[in-house]
C-alpha cells in the first residue's frame, strides 16, 4: 500500500511487477493511467502544469487508499501522481489495485480515482499554444460536476 | 492592549487563489472575533483588493484546516494551518 507524489515519470509495467512480486494470492490486477490530452475546450495546449499541496496531498491519498482497503479485499494498491509541468501525452496518474478476484480490483480502482479527483489537492493549469511563450500563462481547469456525481454511488 | 495577542496562523493559498492574492502563504494573527472558516474568508475579503478579488465568490472556495478538508461553518479553533483553494482538479 504505497502512495507517491513526484515529478518523475513512472513505468506501469515495473510498478505492477514490484507490487505483485511474491504474492500468489493475487489473481487480478487493475491499472488506471491518466494522461495529458493535447487539446482543451479552447483548442490545442502545449503544456499542463499541476500544482499540489505538499503534505496534505500525501495524507489525503493515504486516507483514500485506507478507505479502499477497508472496503475491498485488496492484496496491494499503488497510487502515483505527478506534479509540475507536463506535456501532451505524458502520464499524470497511476492507480493499481490487486486482489484475488477481478470485481474487487475493478471497483477499488474506480473508487480510488473517483475519490482522488474530488479530494486530492491538485490543480491543473493548461497553457494554450498561443500563450506558450509567456511564463506562468494559462487557464486553470474548472472542476467538473461529473466528478462530484461520480462519488454518489460510493456513499453508504 | 487588554487581551493577549492572538496566536498567528499560517494561511496557504493555491492555484488561482494564490495568483490573485500574489503570494503562496503568510502568517496572520486573526482577531478573536473570527471563529469559523466563513468568518475568516469574510475578514480576508476586507484586507485589500487582491483579497476581495480572490474571495469574491466564497461559495467556490474550498478550505483545509491542518491539512484536512473542512466546510465553511467549521471552527478555526486549534488551526495551525488554514489553506484556501479552488475545487481540486487532479487525476
Amino acid at each position: 500500500m504505497t502512495v507517491c507524489v513526484q515529478t518523475e515519470d513512472f513505468d506501469t509495467g515495473r510498478e505492477i511487477a514490484s507490487l505483485t512480486k511474491n504474492n500468489t494470492n493475487i489473481g487480478a490486477v487493475v491499472t488506471f493511467t491518466g494522461t495529458v490530452r493535447g487539446h482543451a475546450e479552447g483548442g490545442a495546449i502545449t503544456s499542463m502544469t499541476l500544482e499540489h499541496y505538499p503534505g496534505m496531498t500525501e495524507t489525503e491519498l493515504q486516507r483514500i487508499e485506507a478507505e479502499a482497503v477497508a472496503r475491498w479485499p485488496l492484496d496491494a494498491t499503488r497510487i502515483i501522481h505527478r506534479y509540475g509541468e507536463l506535456a501532451p501525452g505524458d502520464n499524470i496518474v497511476l492507480v493499481i489495485t490487486a486482489s484475488a478476484h477481478r470485481k474487487a480490483a475493478f471497483e477499488a480502482a474506480e473508487f480510488l480515482m473517483d475519490y482522488l479527483k474530488t479530494r486530492a489537492p491538485f490543480w491543473k493549469k493548461e497553457t494554450p499554444a498561443e500563450l506558450s511563450s509567456e511564463q506562468g500563462a494559462g487557464h486553470w481547469v474548472d472542476a467538473g460536476d461529473a466528478d462530484d456525481s461520480a462519488l454518489e454511488r460510493w456513499k453508504r | 492592549m487588554t487581551t493577549a495577542d492572538p496566536k498567528p496562523v499560517k494561511l496557504l493559498y493555491f492555484a488561482w487563489v494564490r495568483e490573485k492574492i500574489g503570494k503562496p502563504s503568510e502568517e496572520i494573527a486573526l482577531p478573536a472575533t473570527v471563529k469559523t472558516v466563513a468568518e475568516t474568508i469574510a475578514w480576508l475579503q476586507a484586507r485589500g483588493p487582491e483579497y476581495a478579488d480572490a474571495f469574491s465568490r466564497p461559495q467556490v472556495i474550498r478550505t483545509a484546516i491542518n491539512q484536512t478538508h473542512v466546510k465553511a461553518d467549521a471552527t478555526i479553533a486549534g488551526a495551525r494551518e488554514i489553506a484556501f483553494f479552488p475545487p481540486v482538479t487532479g487525476g
